[in-house]
């Protein structure tokens, strides 16, 4: 297991020295060497997916080094079925994500790629740290080069964007440290050790019982802020329209995931007593059942492409969190793989947006209309894409969907079915934008010379359209790393028999 | 499973690689007609010969009880949910894909006339052969979740298909709207699936339907909110009241789309759904009233409109709903094999009509194509007497709607007089079927009459196109009227299938479908009519196909006819009939409209950009703002205002210290 002792440590400080290399390199090679970089990063992280033991919960290629032992903060990092997929998810995006910006960034391009290469290494870092302090530096790491990706190299707006796109972040997570910090202090104080260890904050939550309430809701603002929920949601279509293409497919596809990642990973493990208590529970899921209907409402009405997308996303992200606080076995199951499929569909969504952009110089969607047969393979690829976000059997938007609705039925079932009626509403509003994108009669004679997708471009759409169909059609290698961390979490709150016994609730026969 | 059973596969893969050809093509060699063509209609005629592999394995080694299952991989493994991409091959399934490819084959082999100078040639075929594939899937899933991926991806063809040419923003719409309220129905069938997840554990038709009889009680609350939310699924995808109103705008495809997609297979999923979960539907006979209600209401309410109608295709599109809401009131009787049975007989007499006005359409597109004129080519009015000139297809339509119309010895009598006679004879049970098959036989006088009224204006009287037209006006070639002939052979003789119980070798498909519906038997009534009675139902059967086609043939007078560009607007009933009874503006006034003022006006406008960004967000920055200039203020620099201060300051602490 050579590979599994240090494949983290070099997960993460790979993309550093990258991102050093991009700094040294004269600026017009500065492109080539990120992706060279992005590309060496996802070969690393590809084992993992082999490396990885399906048949454990546990936290597996475990690393620790002390860092600063005197305060109990040891720099300890590991992965489980739930951080898997993240990873591979980030260290995918990024080689796209460096294609995606080739023709699109045209100034200070050393600073960008250096940028997105320290962003990596805050994404990845968020995922695998499994002490808490290592948590919150990393979570407040990869907030600066988003904040910089955005205030430098987005729209006209780009400031106020960024601006409310740190401090929204920043509030959040401010209340989490003082979180930490007690949970810290008072788990110290009543067990001796001192330590921001995950496992030894979660063995030992019991005696923070009295705090618990106040806990998960900095816990609770943080993450909801993050994912976005409703009603915290406003500064994510102002962050999608302002920042460049990469921002906000990154943006859209790593970052949104951090929120439920972190529900997933420590608000509810930490305080299931808070996190199921009927009270907050109501509140959570009428949030969530209200972020899929409203966000997909809205996204009906917008007349800038990324705007909808964006408030698709806090659509998508709706279903995540009504699937995580349903904790079925399904349910959880299928957050994360929307957690995944988000990140491919929203990610390829916002490529699209961007090449539409570069072309056209527009994102109003009014502004297009019948291009499809100037510019049939981008057409067929935005449907293809538009599909899977509509959540069409056969591609990875059904699959998660259908979990989390299935699996949170028996928990929910009103809740459930008002979910549902998602379904409709994203058939709505992405046809419609379909149609007036690339259907209808083309009426603005420059679209006539439209080009058609590149090879570059292709490079960029066509892995994504793979995985898009790979889920859709042969989840099992995802879903079987998945369960094992999923089924664990259920049970740790729900007890052994909640994933055991078959789900079976009908009226006996009288 | 017999060898043969086990190349089930196969039917379905090769529509697929059709797909893939032809997709490619579309990209690299959009002029490939020929290697397209050779493709698209080889891959069905192939897959329709391994579907009669399969058939003869079926019908050597008839499954009992158990269907043959092949289980191809692990879907969706959750858990205690284990969902497995499966085919299931019993009886039911068997006469599906026959109808699927047979007719699928038929049609495209149409196509090829149809379509020749269309320059979306490839994509075309692409799509149909796409659709013919998802149709598969659907019929030969072995649970409800791989029916419903076909179930979805029929409909996103059918999208493809509709709005085929796209740059027509009202053919655009068309496409759509139909996916759309097809999800309003998808809905519902998700609905299904995740109750009857919680209620067996199971998602499979095997597992389903085996301990549904344990798990249920007869009626029970369960097992009724079951089939009515999957019945939802079927208004959408059968287009019955209230989701019926995509149908006639999905005329905007090409006419064989709308023969194969919209007539012949897709829309006919519904009544399948409801065959393959019969033991769910007998054992909620409210809900099986619902389906059986809904269906006869629609069958009389399309009828009415499309009385009407004088697009062509509007006629026939209305008349498919009907005559689906036929379909629906067999299953819903619990007659699911006479359902199953006029499924049949209409794919092919429906498909006939399709074609063959698709043939017509073409015809007049040419004529007036080459006299320049912008004229309606599938409005009725525009027509008129072509029989002089397109004999074939004049003769071969008019066997299909006395087919339609119910007149004896034509497949559609029998099919519907199935559906009729088992409506009545229920009624002794109770006397709602008695009223069921009431409407049942009025709206059957009204399919026989405006079937006519739609031959008699198209091919009979004088001709309407305007003389320079008449020149270009002549049959189409072959490669289009001989599935036709096909059809028009089916037409007559579908019927043989399953004759009635007073004539000799009758109820064959009911016998062979006894297998997969036994499970319901249980639960319903025997149906039993004394062969007087039945007698006498067929004789009124036959007097109401008279009726209609007499009384339209006597009373329209196609001479008086104006051709539509100098018709004077209706008025009154014939104008409400004529606008549909107002169905779709009244759904756009009280649904869509109201959706949107919401999204846009309310939560977009006031409650993100007015409350939450607003005051909330950057009220909250301008607050920051402001308390940060008070502060500003005070650093004014001034000792003499410092000073104040701190003598202030001083004095409140001094005082609250010395209480």
């Amino acid at each position: 297991m050579i590979y599994g002792e240090w494949i983290l440590d070099l997960l993460l400080a790979f993309p550093v020295l990258a991102a050093l290399a991009v700094l040294l390199s004269p600026e017009a090679a500065a492109k080539r060497v990120a992706l060279v970089g992005t590309l060496v990063e996802f070969l690393l992280s590809v084992p993992l997916w082999w490396m990885f033991d399906p048949g454990t919960a546990a936290m597996q290629f475990q690393v620790t080094h002390p860092w600063i032992p005197g305060w109990g903060i040891m720099f300890s990092l590991g992965l489980d079925g739930i951080s898997l997929f993240m990873v591979l998810l980030t260290t995918f995006t990024m080689p796209l994500a460096v294609l995606g910006s080739w023709n699109y960034i045209k100034e200070k391009q050393r600073a960008y790629y250096a940028l997105l290469l320290v962003l990596t290494t805050g994404m990845l870092g968020v995922f695998v740290a499994l002490d808490l302090f290592v948590f919150y530096v990393f979570w407040e790491i990869m907030l600066i080069p988003m904040y910089f990706l955005i205030g430098v190299w987005g729209g006209p707006r780009r400031l106020y964007a960024a601006i409310k796109f740190f401090l929204f972040t920043f509030v959040g997570s401010l209340l989490m440290l003082v979180a930490i910090l007690v949970m810290y202090s008072v788990v110290g104080r009543a067990t001796g050790e001192y330590s921001f260890a995950y496992s030894h904050l979660l063995d030992n939550v019991g005696s923070v019982e009295r705090w618990a309430f106040w806990l998960f809701g900095a816990f609770f603002l943080a993450f909801a802020i993050k994912v976005p929920m409703f009603p915290f949601h406003t500064w994510l279509p102002d962050a999608h329209v302002e920042a460049p293409t990469a921002g906000s497919v990154i943006l859209a596809g790593i970052l949104l995931k951090m929120g439920t990642y972190g529900f997933l990973r420590f608000a509810v493990p930490f305080f299931p007593g808070v996190a199921f208590h009927p009270t907050v529970q109501t509140v959570v899921v009428v949030l969530a059942v209200t972020g899929i209907i409203y966000g997909a409402l809205v996204a009906m009405v917008q007349p800038d492409f990324k705007k909808l997308v964006a408030y698709s996303s806090i659509s998508h992200l709706g279903f995540v969190m009504l699937g995580i606080w349903a904790l079925s076995l399904q349910s959880v199951e299928g957050a994360i793989i929307i957690m995944i499929s988000h990140g491919i569909s929203t990610g390829a969504l916002f490529f699209l947006a961007g090449m539409l952009y570069e072309r056209a110089h527009t994102r109003e969607i009014a502004a297009f209309g019948g291009i499809a047969r100037v510019v049939p393979a981008l057409a067929a690829t935005l449907t293809i894409v538009s599909l899977s976000s509509i959540g069409l059997p056969g591609t990875n938007g059904f699959i998660g969907e259908f979990l989390v609705l299935v699996g949170s039925f028996g928990t929910f079932p009103w809740a459930t079915v008002v979910a549902a009626t998602g379904v409709i509403f994203a058939a709505a509003y992405l046809l419609r934008a379909l149609q007036r994108l690339i259907y209808n009669k083309l009426d603005n004679p420059e679209h006539e010379r439209m080009r058609d997708l590149s090879a570059r471009e292709l490079l960029v759409l066509v892995p994504l359209i793979v995985c898009i169909l790979w889920i859709g059609l042969y989840p099992a290698p995802f879903l079987r790393r998945v369960e094992a961390s999923a089924q664990a979490l259920v049970e740790q709150i729900r007890g052994p028999e909640a994933t055991t016994t078959p789900a079976r609730a009908a009226e006996v026969v009288r | 499973m017999p060898a043969s059973v086990g190349w089930v596969w196969l039917v379905i893969v090769l529509p697929f690689l059709g797909f893939l050809v032809n997709g490619t093509l579309s990209f690299v060699r959009p002029d490939a007609k020929r290697v397209v063509s050779a493709v698209g209609v080889g891959v069905l005629a192939l897959s329709f010969v391994v579907a009669l592999v399969v058939t003869g394995g079926v019908v050597a080694h008839p499954p009992h009880g158990h269907p043959y299952v092949l289980t191809l991989w692990s879907w969706m493994p959750a858990g205690s949910l284990q969902i497995d991409a499966a085919l299931q091959v019993d009886q039911l399934s068997t006469v599906m894909m026959l109808v699927v490819t047979g007719i699928s084959t038929l049609i495209h082999i149409f196509s090829i006339g149809y379509m020749r100078e269309d320059p979306g040639y490839p994509r075309y075929f692409a799509y149909l052969n796409l659709f013919v594939f998802f149709m598969l899937i659907l019929v030969l899933g072995a649970s409800f979740p791989v029916m419903f991926v076909g179930w979805e991806g029929v409909g996103l063809c059918s999208y493809l298909l509709i709005g085929f040419w796209y740059e027509n923003k009202p053919f655009a719409d068309a496409g759509k709207k139909a996916f759309i309220m097809n999800r309003i129905g998808d809905f519902g069938f998700l609905v299904a699936m995740f109750m009857i997840f919680h209620a067996t554990g199971s998602l499979s038709f095997v597992t389903v339907f085996e301990e549904a009889p344990q798990l249920f009680a007869v009626g029970g609350t369960t097992i009724t909110l079951i089939t009515l939310a999957l019945f939802m699924g079927c208004t959408g995808k059968s287009a019955q009241i209230p989701l019926f109103t995509w149908l006639p705008d999905a005329m905007a495809g090409p006419t064989p789309v709308s023969a194969l997609i919209h007539a012949a297979t897709m829309v006919t999923a519904g009544v399948y759904l409801v065959a393959r979960a019969n033991v769910l539907f007998a054992m909620a006979p409210v809900s099986s009233l619902v389906v059986a209600a809904t269906g006869a209401a629609t069958a009389l309410f399309a009828a009415t409109i499309a009385v009407k109608q004088w697009d062509i295709k509007k006629v026939l599109a209305y008349s498919t709903i009907s005559q689906l809401g036929y379909m629906f009131m067999g299953v819903g009787v619990g007659a699911y094999a006479a359902g199953i049975f006029h499924l049949t007989t209409h794919a092919f007499f429906k498909a006939l009509l399709f074609l063959g006005s698709g043939s017509v359409i073409h015809a007049l597109h040419h004529a007036f194509h080459a006299t320049h004129r912008h004229d309606d080519a599938q409005d009725m009015r525009n027509m008129g007497g072509l029989r002089r000139y397109m004999p074939w297809t004049a003769a071969l339509m008019w066997i299909a709607t006395l087919a339609i119309a119910g007149v004896p010895g034509f497949s559609g009598f029998f099919s519907k007089d199935e559906i009729l006679a088992m409506t009545f004879a229920r009624g002794q049970e109770a006397g709602v079927f008695y009223v069921l098959w009431i409407v049942g036989a009025v709206a059957a006088l009204l399919t026989a009459f405006y079937m006519t009224r739609m031959m008699l204006y198209t091919f009979h009287g004088p001709t309407r196109t305007g003389e320079e037209e008449e020149r270009h006006l002549h049959e189409a070639p072959w490669v289009m009227t001989g599935p036709l002939l096909f059809l028009g052979i089916g037409s007559v003789v579908a019927g043989v299938l399953n004759l009635p119980a007073v004539l000799p070798g009758s109820g064959w498909l009911h016998h062979f479908l006894e297998p997969v519906t036994e499970g319901s038997t249980a639960y319903l009534p025997e149906f039993h009519l004394a062969s007087a009675t039945e007698w006498a139902l067929l004789g009124l059967a036959t007097l109401i196909a008279a009726a209609g086609i007499l009384g339209a043939w006597n009373f329209l007078k196609p001479a008086l006819l104006q051709p539509a560009s100098l018709a004077t607007p209706e008025s009154g009933l014939q104008r409400i009939l004529l606008r549909k009874w107002y169905v779709d503006e009244i759904y756009d006034a009280l649904v869509i409209r109201p959706i949107m003022w919401l999204s846009e006006r309310t939560f977009w406008k006031v409650v993100d950009v007015g409350v939450i960004d607003g005051v909330l967000v950057n009220g909250s920055a301008k607050t920051a703002r402001a308390v940060g200039w008070i502060g500003s203020r005070l650093q004014s620099g001034r000792v003499a205002t410092y000073v104040f201060f701190f003598v202030l300051g001083s004095i409140l602490v001094l005082r609250a210290l010395l209480r």
